[in-house]
C-alpha cells in the first residue's frame, strides 16, 4: 500500500534497465519499497540494476521478460506479474529509445519501430496495468513523458511525437482513473545527462539522472500530476508553445 | 445466496490521506452482514474478491477502514438499541451505535460511557476495534474492560463472545481493527454519573519534568488527567503544559442553579458551532500560525491553579467535536497523527520526541500526553503502563517520512509502541517488533478466517493479511 506520506511498497518497472529508473528505485527502496519487480528485455544491464535494488535492500527483487514491441504479449506479461507479487503500489513507465532523428528519417521501419516501443508498447501496458489498479482500488502509475513532447522539434521530431503521444494518452488516462483510487504522474524532464544522450551537446536547462529521480520521488510524495525537471521548464515550454512556426523551425539543434 | 447491493467509493481515514476505492455494503440489518460476509468468503475460496472489512464512523486516522478494491461493510446502520438494565447500567447496543449517541439517551439517565476518546463520533464496534482509551485510562483502562459480551461475525460463524467463553477470540478482537470478523453489537457496563458537568482542576506546567513530576504524584486522586503540552517550546520551556484533571461532578457540587435542577444538570444536548466549509488549498496550519495558537492557549490557562470549576462533558472530553470538518484545515494534503506509548521508566523518549520534532519545525497543534495504567491482554491492544504522547502533523514536510521513521526507532527501543488506530505509515517489520504478541493475533484470526477474508489497507500495509496467494505460515 502507499503510506500517508506517499512512499509505495511495491514497484513494477517497464524498462527496468533504464538509468532513469534505476535512479528511480534507488529512491523508493530505502523508504518503504520492498518488492521490486524490472520488466525488460534480458540484458546485463537489467540483472544489473537487479543486483543494485538488492544491496540497496528490497526483499523482493524479480526480472520479468517483457518486450515492449511485443503488442500481443503484452497483456499478459502485466497480468502474470500482478497475478505473482499481488497488489503493485507503483508502475513506472520508464521504457523508450531516443533514437537518431536522421537515421530514423532514412529508415521508416526503424522508425515505426521505435514509435512502438515509446508510444504504442508502453500505451498497451500502461492499460493493461490501470485495468488491475481499478481493480485492486488503488496505485500510481507514472509515466516518464518527456518536454520533448511538448512540442515537436524538426530535429527530433519521431521522438518528440511519440513523447507527444504518450503524454496525452497519459493525461487522458489519468482524467479516466478519477475516483478509482489509481491516479496517474506524468513527468516532463528535460534533457537529461547521461548514457541515453552520451555524445550529445547538453541542452539549456539540462538535469541528471538523480535530480530526475528526487523530483519524480517529490511528485509521487505529493501526488503531483505533472512533474517538470527542473521546474523552471514549465515556465520554458509554456511560452515556448506560443512561438510562432517560423521561429520555432528555425530554434537550434 | 442473495449478494448485497455494493456501490464503489473512495475512502480515506480522518487524516485524509491514502484514499483507496472499496465496494461499500450498507449494513442496513445484521442479516446483510451475515450475507456479505458469505458472499465475501464465497469469493475467497474461489480465490476471487478482496476480502472485507466494517468501517464505523471513520475517526481511524490513517487506512484501517479502508479495503482497496474489496467490500467495507457501512456498520453505522447497526445503530439499534437492543436491550437496556438502567438499574445495573448495563446495555446492549449495535456496533454502529456512537458514543455521541450512548451519551445523548443514558447521561440524562445518569450512565456515561466507560471509556471516550477525543472525539465521541465513534462507534461502538470501532471503539472495540481499537480498544480506545481515554483520560481514565490510568483508573479505567480500555473500552474492552467494559465489554461484556458481543456478536461477532466471522467468516466461519457467528460467535457470542465473552472474556470468559472465548478469551482468546475476544482479547484477539480488542484492538484487533476489524480483522477478527464484524461486531454487530455489543454489551457494555456503563458507569453511573449524578449530572453531565466534571470538576475540573486546570494548571499550568513550566516544563515537561515539572508536568510529568504533577503527573506521576498527582493523577491518582483524579479519575480524568490528560496534559496539553506546547511542542515548539524549546530550551528551559521544552514541554511546557496545561494539566486539566477531573472527576465527575454531583449535583451538590454544582453551583446554583444548576444544582437545584437536576434534569438541566444532567442534560447532554452536543451542538456543532462551527464548521470548516471547504479544504484551504495550502492548510492554515504552519510554524507561524501553530506558534500563535500554542502561545494563545498557554496562556490562556490560568497562572495559578484554578480547583473545581465545572466543566461541561462536551468541553472537557470533546472540543474538537465542537467544530465540523475540523480535519480540513490541514489542507488537501491531510494529516496524521503520531501516538506512541513508552513505559514509564522511558519518559525521556517523550523529551527526545518533543525536541525532534521541535528541531525540524514540524507545527502540531493538538499534543496530548497521559499516563496509561496496566493493559488489558489484547494482543494488538495499544495500551500499556507509561506514557503515551499524541502529536497531529500536517503532511508535506519534507522530512516527515524519514523524522518519523526514526521516531519509530526511538519509540522500538525504549519498548514502546504506536497507536494503530492512528498509524498511517508504520513499515510491517517495526509494527511485528513493536507487538511482539502478533502471532498470538495471527493464531486466532487463522481460525475463525482460515482463508484470510478479513482484509484491510492497514492489514496489508502492516503485514496482516494479504491478497496474494496464501503464504506458508510456520
Amino acid at each position: 500500500m502507499i503510506d500517508a506520506t506517499g512512499r509505495p511498497q511495491s514497484v513494477l518497472v517497464l524498462g527496468g534497465a533504464s538509468e532513469l529508473a534505476r535512479a528511480i528505485v534507488a529512491g523508493l527502496v530505502p523508504g518503504r519499497c520492498r518488492t521490486v519487480v524490472l520488466a525488460g528485455r534480458p540484458s546485463e544491464r537489467l540483472e544489473a540494476a537487479a543486483e543494485e535494488a538488492r544491496t540497496q535492500g528490497a526483499d523482493v527483487v524479480e526480472i520479468v521478460a517483457f518486450d515492449a514491441t511485443d503488442l500481443a504479449g503484452t497483456p499478459g506479461v502485466i497480468d502474470a506479474v500482478f497475478d505473482r507479487f499481488g497488489d503493485i503500489d507503483l508502475v513506472l513507465a520508464a521504457a523508450g529509445a531516443l533514437g537518431d532523428q536522421a537515421d530514423l528519417e532514412s529508415d521508416p521501419t526503424a522508425a515505426a519501430e521505435l514509435i512502438t516501443t515509446n508510444f504504442t508498447g508502453l500505451a498497451t501496458a500502461l492499460l493493461a496495468a490501470a485495468a488491475r489498479m481499478r481493480a485492486q482500488g488503488h496505485g500510481r502509475l507514472v509515466v516518464l513523458s518527456s518536454v520533448a513532447g511538448e512540442r515537436a522539434r524538426k530535429a527530433n521530431f519521431i521522438y518528440g511525437s511519440t513523447k507527444s503521444g504518450l503524454d496525452a494518452f497519459a493525461q487522458g488516462l489519468g482524467d479516466s482513473l478519477v475516483g478509482s483510487g489509481v491516479s496517474v504522474t506524468i513527468v516532463r524532464p528535460g534533457f537529461v545527462v547521461g548514457r541515453m544522450t552520451e555524445g550529445m551537446d547538453p541542452a539549456p536547462f539540462a538535469t541528471t539522472p538523480e535530480a530526475v529521480a528526487a523530483a519524480v520521488i517529490g511528485g509521487i510524495e505529493s501526488g503531483a500530476e505533472v512533474v517538470y525537471e527542473p521546474p523552471v521548464l514549465r515556465w520554458v515550454f509554456a511560452v515556448m508553445r506560443q512561438l510562432p512556426r517560423a521561429v520555432w523551425r528555425r530554434m537550434p539543434g | 445466496m442473495n449478494t448485497p447491493h455494493r456501490s464503489r467509493a473512495l475512502l480515506s481515514g480522518w487524516g485524509r490521506t491514502a484514499p483507496t476505492a472499496a465496494d461499500v455494503v450498507h449494513a442496513v440489518h445484521p442479516a446483510l452482514v451475515d450475507e456479505a460476509m458469505a458472499a465475501a468468503v464465497s469469493d475467497a475460496t474461489g480465490g476471487r474478491g478482496r476480502g472485507l472489512v466494517a468501517r464505523g464512523l471513520g475517526r481511524s486516522y490513517g487506512d484501517a477502514a479502508q479495503n482497496a478494491g474489496g467490500v467495507v461493510l457501512d456498520a453505522t446502520w447497526l445503530d439499534a438499541v437492543h436491550a437496556v438494565d438502567l438499574d445495573v447500567g448495563r446495555i446492549t447496543v449495535g456496533a454502529g451505535v456512537s458514543l455521541q449517541t450512548l451519551m445523548e439517551r443514558f447521561v440524562p439517565l445518569g450512565w456515561f460511557v466507560p471509556v471516550t476518546p477525543g472525539t465521541r463520533l465513534v462507534t461502538v464496534g470501532g471503539a472495540i476495534a481499537a480498544d480506545i482509551h481515554g483520560k481514565n485510562h490510568h483508573v479505567d483502562g480500555s473500552f474492552c474492560s467494559h465489554v461484556a459480551s458481543m456478536t461477532l461475525v466471522t467468516p466461519t460463524g457467528i460467535h457470542t463472545v465473552t472474556p470468559v467463553s472465548e478469551p482468546d477470540l475476544f482479547w484477539a478482537t480488542a484492538g484487533g481493527m476489524g480483522l477478527t470478523g464484524v461486531i454487530t453489537d455489543a454489551t457494555l457496563q456503563m458507569i453511573p454519573v449524578e449530572t453531565s458537568y466534571l470538576l475540573v482542576d486546570t494548571e499550568r506546567a513550566e516544563d515537561l519534568d515539572d508536568v510529568m513530576a504533577k503527573m506521576l504524584t498527582g493523577d491518582d486522586a483524579y479519575r480524568y488527567s490528560v496534559a496539553w503540552i506546547d511542542c515548539q517550546a524549546t530550551g528551559r520551556r521544552l514541554g511546557r503544559s496545561v494539566l486539566t484533571r477531573g472527576d465527575h461532578a454531583r449535583l451538590a457540587d454544582l453551583p446554583d442553579p444548576l444544582a437545584g435542577n437536576p434534569a438541566k444538570a444532567r442534560a447532554f444536548v452536543p451542538r456543532q458551532r462551527v464548521r470548516v466549509p471547504f479544504t484551504p488549498p495550502g492548510g492554515l496550519l504552519n510554524p507561524l500560525t501553530v506558534g500563535a495558537a500554542n502561545e494563545f492557549w498557554f496562556h490562556k490557562a490560568p497562572r495559578h491553579p484554578q480547583l473545581r470549576q465545572p466543566h461541561h462533558m462536551t468541553g472537557f472530553f470533546h472540543p474538537l467535536d465542537g467544530i465540523g470538518g475540523w480535519n480540513r484545515v490541514y489542507g488537501p494534503r491531510g494529516f496524521l497523527q503520531y501516538q506512541f506509548v513508552v513505559p514509564d521508566a522511558e519518559g525521556e523518549t517523550v523529551r527526545h520526541v518533543i525536541e525532534r520534532l521541535a528541531e525540524v519545525k514540524l507545527a502540531s497543534f493538538v499534543n496530548v500526553l497521559k499516563r496509561f495504567g496496566p493493559g488489558d491482554p489484547g494482543p494488538l491492544s495499544f495500551p500499556m503502563p507509561g506514557w503515551t504522547l499524541a502529536v497531529d502533523l500536517a503532511v508535506g514536510h519534507e522530512d516527515l517520512d524519514r523524522v518519523l521513521d526514526d521516531l519509530d526507532e526511538l519509540v522500538l527501543t525504549a519498548g514502546g509502541r504506536i497507536y494503530l488506530a492512528k498509524d498511517s505509515r508504520l513499515a510491517p517489520h517495526t509494527f511485528h517488533s513493536m507487538y511482539p504478541e502478533v502471532d498470538r493475533f495471527l493464531d486466532v484470526k487463522a481460525k475463525v478466517d482460515p482463508d484470510g477474508v478479513l482484509r484491510s489497507d492497514l492489514g496489508r500495509r502492516i503485514g496482516l493479511c494479504s491478497d496474494a496467494d496464501p503464504l506458508p505460515r510456520d
